[in-house]
């Protein structure tokens, strides 16, 4: 059997979604039109004022509410020497989570993947030689994903910005806090050694 | 339905669902496989890091009644680390499984294009000249029995000068023929000690003027015979500003 039209619509649409296969889209068309009209009144409402309120942050791609630049970009007390990479905006509501990192951000709205016909040209990294060139940036801090096009990204930025003169680090790889050493696959071991710490006096 | 063992190059992978992911595998005896890596996203999972395209690695998977074959262990053999480090190697090395991605057939055993992915990967990964991805598209296209003809003029027969190359008139053209694109000498010798056999000699050898020309030319004949651009290539030439 076929659907109507307008359930068709509905399921086509959602279809659409990431990480959403025609069964998923069936099971939320399904879920929506069971549902009291006011729940799916709140969810569409939801949608539309999202689109029309937040957009891109001009200065680092992150989301923007109610301006051209987001709010880390526009608060005074955040340091302009420190400039955390990163790939999407979700990571930058990570990073702030650890409460330890006072800098701003630059977001690159994807990562460096060939394969997928992403490359410089899609990605922010024009915009962000343009910020180390005319912000007082010292260093840039990448934090791209600890997977392979986050490391191919990450070596993609070093590529153009360590000819700026700019420090650029990356995060530290490790082991997951709270697991036990012989659990950890060989590649993240390994990582961990390689960014091994003095645990020296004079550490602090 | 059973299990099965092989050695294998990680071609692609896919996010599916939350945690797990769809990889694409070039292996050893099976062909092109796709397997399922169940929960390999999260970060407890030994095997996720090892899943990761451009991994030669060790394999176990499960096959049912689908399409799709379920991974059960993996172990790397090698995982090409300078590739990672090298944007632009990084995108050559790309190119050649999205060309492998390309032509393999799936669960049709090609122990020969195998081989030739393997090794292409582990010179890349020492040798960062452009010519080893060109070496690599044109011994994939003699692998398929689509090599252009390099000795004398497909058209009349006629031996040296040979001026051009036509991908569809399948090789070089005397200048009386000629059609299609310009060759220089040095181009013409360069792919002739590939297709020859002394790819190994001409990597050793320090670039040279035709490089380039070789470097194009083998994307083109790749590109032309898969009827598609290669996304990966399409990436290489754009700089910032
Ligand atoms: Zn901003
Ligand atoms: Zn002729």
């Amino acid at each position: 059997m076929s659907y109507s039209v307008t359930v068709q619509e509905l399921i086509d649409q959602l279809g659409r979604l990431p990480g959403i296969g025609p069964k998923s889209a069936q099971r939320v068309a399904f879920y929506l039109l069971k549902a009291p009209p006011e729940d799916a009144l709140r969810l569409s409402r939801a949608i539309a004022e999202a689109k029309e309120k937040v957009s891109f942050c001009d200065r680092c791609f992150n989301l923007s509410e109610g301006g051209e630049e987001c709010a880390i970009c526009r608060d005074p007390r955040r340091e302009s020497r420190l400039l955390c990479v990163v790939e999407d905006s979700q990571d930058i509501v990570a990073v702030e989570r650890t409460q330890e990192f006072r800098g701003r951000y630059h977001v690159l709205q994807g990562a460096f993947s060939p394969i997928d016909g992403i490359g410089v040209d899609q990605l922010r990294v024009k915009e962000l030689m343009t910020r180390v060139g005319e912000e007082d940036v010292e260093e840039v801090i990448v934090a791209t994903n600890p997977n392979l096009e986050g490391e191919a990204t990450a070596a993609l930025l070093v590529k153009y910005l360590k000819p700026m003169g700019v420090r650029v680090t990356r995060l530290a790889s490790g082991l997951p806090v709270g697991g036990d050493l012989e659990y950890a696959d060989e590649l993240t071991l390994g990582r961990a050694l390689e960014g091994r710490q003095l645990l020296d006096a004079g550490d602090d | 339905m059973s299990l099965y063992r092989d050695q294998a190059v990680v071609l692609r992978a896919w996010k599916l669902g939350e945690a797990d992911r769809i990889i694409s595998l070039h292996t050893l005896d099976h062909g092109k496989v796709r397997g399922v890596g169940k929960g390999v996203r999260r970060t407890r999972s030994k095997f996720g890091s090892r899943l990761e395209p451009l991994s030669h690695v060790s394999i176990q998977l499960y096959r049912g009644r689908g399409d799709l074959d379920t991974i059960t262990q993996v172990e790397t053999i090698d995982r090409f680390g300078s590739l990672r480090a090298d944007p632009d190697r990084f995108a050559r090395a790309e190119a050649m499984l999205e060309a492998v991605e390309q032509v393999a057939q799936d669960r049709e055993p090609d122990r020969a294009l195998h081989m030739m992915l393997v090794r292409a990967l582990s010179t890349l990964d020492r040798n960062d000249s452009a010519l080893v991805m060109a070496g690599f598209f044109l011994k994939l296209l003699a692998h398929e029995g689509l090599q252009p003809q390099l000795d004398e003029c497909v058209s009349c027969g006629a031996g040296e000068p040979l001026e051009a190359i036509d991908f569809n008139e399948g090789g070089v053209l005397c200048r009386n023929c000629r059609s299609g694109r310009p060759l220089s000498f040095e181009a013409l010798q360069l792919l002739r000690r590939i297709l020859g056999g002394d790819l190994g000699g001409v990597l050793a050898e320090s670039t040279g003027p035709a490089t380039g020309e070789v470097d194009l030319l083998a994307t083109a004949i790749l590109e032309h015979h898969l009827e598609r651009r290669l996304r990966s290539v399409a990436v290489m030439d754009q700089t910032p500003g």
